[in-house]
This record gives C-alpha cells, sequence and structure tokens, in this order.
C-alpha cells in the first residue's frame, strides 16, 4: 500500500493535530449544545420535571463529577510528562486517566440500573428521555476517549507520537467538561 | 396581481396581494436592471484581438462606490418592503380583531372536520354543528379560527382569503377572517401529512345572512345529537 | 485524530513508481484527487438517482393516474417516497459532495501549493462514511414499507411514528443516512480547515488564498456550527422512532416545532453552505475568461463571512405561519431582508469583474455567467418570501420549489458544470468538447427555465406543494394550470436528455479527448503549475512558492495578460 503523504507545516503557529482536535471540540459543543438547548427549552416549560429530577441520585453524580476532574489532572500530569520526553510516566498516567473513565462508566451503569428497577426508563417521560439520551451521547464520548487514550498510551510507553498526548488529553478536558454542564443540569436543578 | 388568478375575497386578502405587488415592482426593477447592466457587460467587453483587458482592483472609493451605491439602496429597499410586510402580518396575524363568531377547526388524517357553533352563536352547547370537508361561513361577518389537529401536522390554508395557518397535535391556534363575498372556494392541507396529503381538501361555504340562517336552524337540530361537545384538547389519537 | 496523525510525520516525497491494484488505486486511495473523484462519481450517480425520481413524479403531476414508463404507475406512497427522495439526495448526496467534497478535496491542496490534506486517511474515511450514508438511503427502498415519505425536512409527528407515516424502518433509514453524512462532512470539514490553516504554501497570505478556497472553507465552518444541534435533534428523533420517547411528541409533553428549529438552524445556513462554493467557482471562473483580476476581493470575502453569520439568525423564516409566536415573524423577516445585502453585493462585485474585461464564452464561463444570471432570479423572489405579510400566501406553494430551484439548481448543477468544465484539463489532462459542451449547456439553461418559469405561475395561482394528484382540488383545475404542468414536465424531460449529452461528453473526454497542457486556460492560480493530471504529491517540481495574489490578469506592467502567483517576483518582464 503507498503511504500518504502530507508535508507538515505549521502556518498557524499550532501543530495540525491540536489544532483538528479544537475544530473538532467546537463541532462537539455545537450538538451538545443543541441537546442542552432542547433541554432547556422544555425545561422552562415544565416545571413538574423538578419532581423527576429529584428520584436521580445526586451523590452518585457529584462522585462521578470528582472522578472526572481527578483524571482530566492526571492528564494534564501526563502532558507534562511527554514534554519532559518521559514517554513511560505519560503512559502510566493516561493508563490512570482511563481507569477514571472506567470508575464514571462502572458508577453510570449502577446507576441506570437502579433507575431503570424503579421503572424510571427512557420512556417514563421526557425528563428521564432527555437524561437518558444527554447523557448516554457523553458516555459514548467517554468510551470514545478511552478508547483513544489506550492507543496514545500504547505508543507514548514507547516513546513514540508523544505529542498525543496532550491532544488526547485535550479531548479528554472537552469531556470533562460537558459533564461540569450535565450534573447540575439532570441532577442538581429543581 | 394575484387576483387576477385567485379570486380575493377576505377583508385583508387585498393587503397581501397589495405587499406582493410592491415587492415585484421594487425586485423587478432591480432585477431587470442588474440583468441590462450584466448583459450589457458582457457584449461591450467581449474579448477584441489586440485590446487588453483593464486593471481595476476595485478596492479604490472610486471604484467600490459602484458596490457600495447599489448596497445602501438594497437597504433602504428592504426598509421599505419589511415596513410594508410587518403591517400586514400584524393585521393578519397578531391583532385579532372582535370575533362576531368562533368555528373549531380540526385536522387529522385525512380529513377535516368542523365544528359550527350552530344558532346561539356559542360553541361546546348542544346545537353546535360538525361537519366533515365543509365550513359554512357567512359573509362580511368576522370570524376567529381554533385550530387544531388530532394526529399530524396539517395547514389549514384559504387561497381566496390569503390565509393560511399550521396545524400543531395538542395546541389550539387562533387566528381570523371575515369573507367579503359569496361562493365556494378550495379548502387545502398545505402541510405534508401523509400518504393522504393529497385527497385532504375541503370546501368553505360563503352564505348571506338569509342563506347561512337557513342552514344554521335545518342543521342544527339533526346533528345536534351527534355531535361531539368535547373540546378538542381532549380528542388526543386516531379517532 | 489518531487514525492521520502517522501522516504528520510524512515528509516523504518522489514516489514516482507505484504498482497499484485496482481497490488500492481507486476505492483505499489516500490522494486527495483521487478521493475527490469518488465524491464527484458518486455525486453524479445520485444525481441520476435524483433525476429519476423527479422524472417519475412530474409525470404523475402532468398526466395523473397514467402508468409512467420506465417506473409503472405512482401511487400516493410512491409519490411522496419519490418527492423525498428527490430533495434529501439533491441537496445532501449531489450538491454537498460534489461542491464542498469533491471540489474541496481537489482544489484545496492543489491551489495551496500542499502535496495533500493534512489527514489524508481520516479523509479516505470521510469518504467512506459518506458512501455508506448514500448505500442505506438507497437500501430504504427496497425494506417493508419502502422509502420515507414525510418529504426532506422530515417534521414529526408524521416522521416520528409509524403509525402516521407508514414507513417505520424506512424513515429511520432516511435519518440515520442523513445523520452518517453529516458525520462524514464534519470529519472532511475539519480536514478542510486545519489543511488550509497550517498547510499553506510559503509566501500564501490570508488574501493570497484564492476566492473558491476561501467560499469551501467559510461554508465548512458555517455547516460545523449549524449541524450540531440537527444531529442532535436526529438522535432525539430516532429515538422517538425506535424507543417511543416523546421528544416531539405532544401527547407526552414533547414538542413538534422544536425539531423545526432544529432543521432548520442547520437548513438555512446548509444554503449558503453550497451557495459559498458556487461563488467561488464563478469567482475563479469569471476572472480567467474576463482576463480581469477580482473587482474588490476583501469586500467578496467580508460579504461571504457576514453573510454567513447572518444566516444563523434566518432560520424561522421557514416556519412564519408554522405556530410560532407571530411576533417571532417580525425578527427574521428584518434578518431575512436584511441578508439580501451581502449576497446582492456578492453579486454587484462579480459584474463589477467584467468591466473592462476580454470575455471568452467558452463552456465554463458560459456556465459561469448563467450561474449569475439565474441566480438573480432566485435571489430576488425570496424577497417574498422573507417578507412576512407576502410568505402567508406563497408559503408551501410551487412558488417556493420555484424560488429555491432557481437558487439550488444554478447552485447544485450550473455551479458544478462550470466547475467540472473549468477544472476538467486538470484532473483528467484532457480537453473537454468545447461544441457539445455549448449544445449541453443551451439544452440545460433553456428546459431550466421553461420548467420553473410555469412553477412560479402556478404556485402563484395555488398550487401547493407535495399533492401528487390535482384534481382533487377544483380550485386548482381551472383553465390553463394543468397546462403549465405539463410544460414544466415537458422541459423537465428535454433538459434530462440533455444530460446524456454531458455524460457522453464527460466519458468520452476522459479517454478520447485531446490532451491538454499543464495550463490550458493561462489561469494564475497554483493548481495550473502543476501537470495535467497532477501525481500523487501533486507538484513533482518541488512545492512551491508564492509571490502574489492569484488574480492578476492584465496587468499593465506585463507583456502576458497573467502572472501566475508562483513566478518569482526577478522574473518581471
Amino acid at each position: 500500500m503507498i503511504r500518504p503523504i502530507a508535508t507538515t507545516r505549521e502556518m498557524t503557529g499550532m501543530p495540525t493535530g491540536r489544532l483538528a482536535v479544537w475544530w473538532l471540540i467546537a463541532s462537539e459543543i455545537v450538538i451538545f449544545g443543541g441537546v442542552l438547548g432542547s433541554y432547556l427549552m422544555h425545561r422552562i416549560g415544565h416545571k413538574e420535571w423538578a419532581a423527576a429530577s429529584e428520584h436521580t441520585n445526586t451523590w452518585a453524580g457529584a462522585f462521578n463529577t470528582l472522578v472526572l476532574l481527578t483524571s482530566s489532572l492526571s492528564a494534564v500530569l501526563a502532558h507534562n510528562a511527554a514534554l519532559r520526553k518521559d514517554g513511560k510516566r505519560a503512559a502510566k498516567l493516561l493508563w490512570a486517566t482511563i481507569g477514571g473513565g472506567g470508575i464514571f462508566l462502572v458508577v453510570k451503569s449502577i446507576e441506570w440500573t437502579t433507575e431503570i428497577q424503579h421503572g424510571y426508563t427512557i420512556t417514563a417521560n421526557n425528563f428521564w428521555s432527555f437524561y437518558y439520551t444527554a447523557a448516554g451521547l457523553h458516555g459514548l464520548h467517554v468510551i470514545a476517549g478511552m478508547i483513544v487514550m489506550m492507543f496514545v498510551a500504547a505508543d507514548a510507553a514507547k516513546g513514540k507520537e508523544l505529542q498525543r498526548v496532550e491532544n488526547a488529553g485535550l479531548y479528554w478536558h472537552f469531556v470533562d467538561l460537558v459533564w461540569i454542564f450535565l450534573f447540575p443540569l439532570l441532577y442538581i436543578a429543581k | 396581481m394575484i387576483d387576477q388568478y385567485v379570486e380575493s375575497i377576505s377583508t385583508f386578502s387585498g393587503d397581501i396581494d397589495n405587499v406582493i405587488w410592491v415587492v415585484f415592482l421594487i425586485v423587478g426593477f432591480w432585477f431587470v436592471l442588474a440583468e441590462l447592466v450584466f448583459f450589457g457587460l458582457i457584449f461591450k467587453f467581449l474579448a477584441k484581438p489586440g485590446v487588453k483587458a483593464k486593471y481595476v482592483s476595485g478596492e479604490r472609493p472610486e471604484e467600490k462606490r459602484w458596490v457600495t451605491l447599489p448596497h445602501y439602496a438594497t437597504l433602504a429597499f428592504d426598509v421599505a418592503i419589511i415596513v410594508l410586510a410587518i403591517k400586514v402580518w400584524h393585521d393578519v396575524k397578531i391583532d385579532l380583531p372582535k370575533a362576531d363568531s368562533t368555528v373549531r377547526v380540526i385536522s387529522q388524517q385525512w380529513a377535516w372536520t368542523f365544528v359550527h357553533p350552530g344558532p346561539d352563536n356559542q360553541l361546546d352547547t348542544p346545537d353546535d354543528i360538525t361537519t366533515v370537508d365543509e365550513l359554512h361561513v357567512e359573509k362580511d361577518k368576522t370570524y376567529h379560527f381554533e385550530l387544531t389537529s388530532r394526529d399530524v401536522l396539517h395547514s389549514f390554508s384559504v387561497p381566496v382569503f390569503r390565509l393560511k395557518q399550521d396545524a400543531i397535535p395538542g395546541r389550539i391556534i387562533k387566528g381570523w377572517f371575515k369573507a367579503t363575498q359569496t361562493g365556494q372556494y378550495d379548502i387545502q392541507c398545505t402541510e405534508i401529512c401523509g400518504i393522504g396529503h393529497g385527497i385532504m381538501p375541503a370546501r368553505i361555504i360563503i352564505e348571506s345572512p338569509a342563506q347561512h340562517r337557513t342552514w344554521n336552524q335545518s342543521n342544527a337540530p339533526k346533528v345536534a345529537d351527534a355531535a361531539p361537545t368535547t373540546p378538542p384538547t381532549q380528542l388526543g389519537g386516531m379517532p | 485524530m489518531s487514525a492521520a496523525a502517522h501522516a504528520e510525520h510524512d515528509h516523504a516525497h518522489g514516489h514516482a513508481h507505484h504498482d497499484e491494484g485496482f481497490i488500492q488505486k481507486y476505492l483505499w486511495s489516500t490522494d486527495h484527487k483521487m478521493i475527490a473523484m469518488q465524491y464527484l462519481f458518486t455525486g453524479i450517480a445520485m444525481a441520476l438517482v435524483g433525476g429519476f425520481t423527479v422524472y417519475a413524479f412530474r409525470m404523475q403531476l402532468a398526466f395523473p393516474g397514467m402508468p409512467v414508463p420506465g417506473y409503472g404507475r405512482v401511487t400516493a406512497t410512491d409519490y411522496n417516497a419519490l418527492v423525498t427522495t428527490h430533495g434529501s439526495v439533491m441537496v445532501f448526496w449531489v450538491a454537498m459532495p460534489v461542491l464542498i467534497a469533491a471540489l474541496g478535496n481537489y482544489l484545496i491542496p492543489l491551489m495551496i501549493g500542499c502535496d495533500d490534506m493534512v489527514f489524508p486517511r481520516l479523509n479516505r474515511l470521510s469518504y467512506q462514511l459518506f458512501l455508506l450514508s448514500a448505500i442505506v438511503l438507497m437500501a430504504s427502498f427496497y425494506v417493508p414499507g419502502g422509502a420515507f415519505g414525510g418529504a426532506w425536512t422530515s417534521y414529526p409527528p408524521l416522521s416520528a411514528k409509524a403509525e402516521y407515516n407508514l414507513t417505520g424502518l424506512g424513515s429511520s433509514m432516511w435519518l440515520f443516512a442523513v445523520a452518517l453524512e453529516f458525520a462524514a462532512f464534519l470529519l472532511g470539514g475539519i480536514n478542510f480547515i486545519t489543511t488550509v490553516m497550517n498547510s499553506r504554501a510559503p509566501g500564501m497570505k490570508m488574501f493570497d488564498v484564492p476566492i473558491v478556497v476561501w467560499m469551501i472553507i467559510i461554508a465548512s465552518i458555517l455547516f460545523m456550527a449549524s449541524v450540531g444541534p440537527l444531529i442532535a435533534g436526529a438522535v432525539m428523533l430516532m429515538f422517538d422512532q425506535q424507543l417511543g420517547t416523546g421528544f416531539f411528541d405532544p401527547a407526552k409533553g414533547g414538542d413538534p416545532v422544536l425539531w423545526q428549529h432544529l432543521f432548520w438552524f442547520f437548513g438555512h445556513p446548509e444554503v449558503y453552505v453550497v451557495l459559498l462554493p458556487a461563488m467561488g467557482i464563478v469567482a475563479e471562473i469569471i476572472t480567467v475568461f474576463s482576463r480581469k483580476k477580482l473587482f474588490a476581493y476583501k469586500t467578496v470575502l467580508y460579504t461571504a463571512i457576514g453573510t454567513g453569520v447572518l444566516s444563523f439568525f434566518v432560520w424561522a423564516h421557514h416556519q412564519f405561519i408554522a405556530g410560532i409566536d407571530p411576533r417571532m415573524a417580525n425578527v427574521f423577516s428584518v434578518t431575512t431582508l436584511l441578508i439580501s445585502i451581502p449576497v446582492a453585493e456578492m453579486v454587484f462585485v462579480y459584474i463589477g469583474t467584467l468591466y473592462g474585461g476580454s470575455i471568452r464564452l467558452t463552456t465554463p464561463m458560459l456556465w459561469a455567467l448563467a450561474f449569475i444570471a439565474e441566480f438573480l432570479l432566485g435571489g430576488v423572489t425570496g424577497i417574498f418570501l422573507g417578507a412576512s405579510g407576502a410568505d402567508i400566501y406563497f408559503h408551501d406553494t410551487y412558488f417556493v420549489i420555484a424560488h429555491f430551484h432557481y437558487t439550488f439548481f444554478p447552485i447544485a448543477f450550473i455551479g458544478s458544470f462550470a466547475a467540472i468544465t473549468y477544472w476538467f484539463p486538470k484532473m483528467f489532462g484532457r480537453m473537454m468538447s468545447e461544441t457539445w459542451g455549448k449544445v449541453h449547456f443551451w439544452g440545460t439553461i433553456i428546459p431550466f427555465n421553461l420548467i420553473f418559469i410555469p412553477l412560479f405561475l402556478l404556485g402563484a395561482r395555488g398550487d401547493h406543494r407535495r399533492i401528487y394528484d390535482y384534481r382533487h382540488f377544483p380550485d386548482l383545475m381551472k383553465a390553463g394550470m394543468q397546462d403549465l404542468r405539463i410544460l414544466a414536465t415537458l422541459a423537465l424531460l428535454v433538459l434530462l436528455a440533455f444530460q446524456v449529452v454531458f455524460l457522453v461528453n464527460l466519458f468520452h473526454s476522459i479517454f478520447r479527448g485531446e490532451k491538454a497542457a499543464a495550463n490550458p486556460w493561462n489561469a494564475n492560480t497554483l493548481e495550473w503549475q502543476a501537470p495535467s493530471p497532477p501525481p500523487h504529491g501533486n507538484f513533482p517540481q518541488g512545492l512551491p512558492n508564492v509571490y502574489r495574489g492569484p488574480y492578476e490578469y492584465s496587468h499593465p506592467d506585463r507583456a502576458e495578460d497573467y502572472w501566475p502567483q508562483t513566478e518569482p517576483e526577478a522574473a518581471k518582464s
């Protein structure tokens, strides 16, 4: 197979990979903006959703917020390690971040199982529809971020492609940030 | 202009035709002018042997004004159109005059149900007259309509009135009209509503006061027994 | 991001000889030019689908109830599916892939003097997702219930429930195909934007970038910024269809009008997403064939950006009578009419470019000029619909159809034909036949007007949209109305027949056309400095440097009437 060619230039002064991640984040912001905008419009028109949102597990959500924030910290530390060309340490820290994502998903699945057992399914009412759709879409991004980081960590451990550690971290911060919006809107707002 | 093809028989249909006419004159003028200049330039500047094209950047003020002057002219004409269009819009859609009578228009896949207030001129009374695909109204009388849908989106369009309003399930949308002439005309569904969208015509029958009184009286008692008196909000789903 | 990052480190050049298999060369290539061809030919194939559907339903309108040759009897169900497919295909699977994806892919690296997109593998993935979306859409015709028939706008509750639309699976496949297509173009857009931002040739400043590249980039940003809510909406609608949620179901507290907002928040910028690249193509062609510098380059850019920004604030003009608060119509009437200013200004600039030119009426130039002439009518008729008072009558009539076809046909077809005939020598290394090109031109333009002028008249007379048989409406069967419908259909048949001329000319010229030189039109932009057709890597003599803007035609200091962007200042004669 012929190798793809693309000469690297940096007219903007920013590496192309990082530039692309920023544009990717921009497009994702609009997607989540669509979900959250629709949710807010409905939420304002439906005062009764406050009652539904009381059945969410705020403590689990708060714990998950903490988990994601911690995992973002380890992503920052991984970037620092990568800047020092310490690929092994960067990989370890990335695995810690992936672990954080794993804990987040485990907590989330316990939460969902409990809620579904209590009859709060996606069709229970529109609050729950938004709850599962928004959090589910976010969950998919968590999974995608974890998979990406696995590849990046595997390379970084061998000291290759260290610039990608930062890019993966950027994306992870974005995933984290989306949750910072989702948590109060879905769990706390009454 | 439109009234040459489609009769104009509501109190606001003439105003809407006027907006269309004014817009036609304005954009027609600009369209013809732009096309004339465009084709004129093409024919004037067709390639001739030995003649080199001019070098014009278009960035100098005296060149740029050929773009900026039309720019301000467009703005001025836009403002004129906006003012006119919004005024008519207010008359038709926002400022509803006091009603002499109210009818209920219920759309569904694929028929129209019209609830007339009957001889007592009150909806939700036993003498309401319910019809399918036939709306009876009186000339020179201001009607409010309460439009809703039982299933999907539909649109209540009476071309001779220049009236159009989408129907949304779960909502009641109010509007008004006042016919200026008697006759029978099309009511059309103008929002796609499934495979029967093309077979969802109804007729509006505009009657003189005397005719309308007769119709009311001859229909009210018979139909009253079967007429549903439930408000349309409780009629969710397919019948 | 990971898929293509390898390429960042790939400085390799001089790969003249490869032995590649058919699949590697044509289907698995990462070469931007090959991917452009994949988009182009997929787009042409989908245009045939769009053409066939319009043939079937226009025949039904002209001769209701009679079997259509090559299709059979068009039932009401068929009619809705045909109309829906025609609209979706022409916008999402013809205009988008040809104007943005094919031309963006082909032109961006060549015109900015780069050897490929910055993420070649991501580029390949975008096309594969796009192809998959087209296959899903076509497959929906063969599932139980058939293809979706709820119009390309897919308004719920009709689109949300199988009991209403009777095409449960078809609706979901349509939605999935559209969402997948958006994902493909989002990835493609990121690639385009990063490539132009980071990989321009040394010396190419922002205002040295050809207008068509600018336009594709602005369009990609518009697309990226507007499509998100609709992707979110597509997920919600899919859940409504398949899981029974009630996002858009009023009985469950949902709101069907929300979908309209999400759809048109994307749908209106989408018009400009395809308009701007077409405008860019026209700018390239009219400058070359009138041997003129583009009149007010920066004004074109500012108007394009202004149009893009304004296009986010006009969406509700599609919903004046849809049951939104009627006071909102005032706001959106104002914004809608204001957007006429930058668009009109862009047209004025193009007309101004012709002044003092030395105009050569080649086939690409005819297409470019026809774009301006026809688009003007599409533009001005939009004013009727943006003026809320007038829109009450025109909404959802054939006037609307005629209006947007006078914009979309010039964009999607006239623009594409202009581009294909202009860049053909570069793409295939051969010339297209001028004679047959002109036959095709007149055979398209004349019937095009004969289709849509009758539709304006029918719309004014009250014909409303998506009706498969007007005989049910007494007021729409007045004298002369059916004649207009038949005239439009006959003109369509002529137009479709002349597309055969184009296809024959295209394929004949690809294999048998006269060999083309590297720069047959004496143009300035960088792609013409590469060989025709350019090899993998584009510039075998080394990547070019740029010394000036793209439109230095007929400069008074020079004997030649063009001045390539790559020619160093020292060589000034």
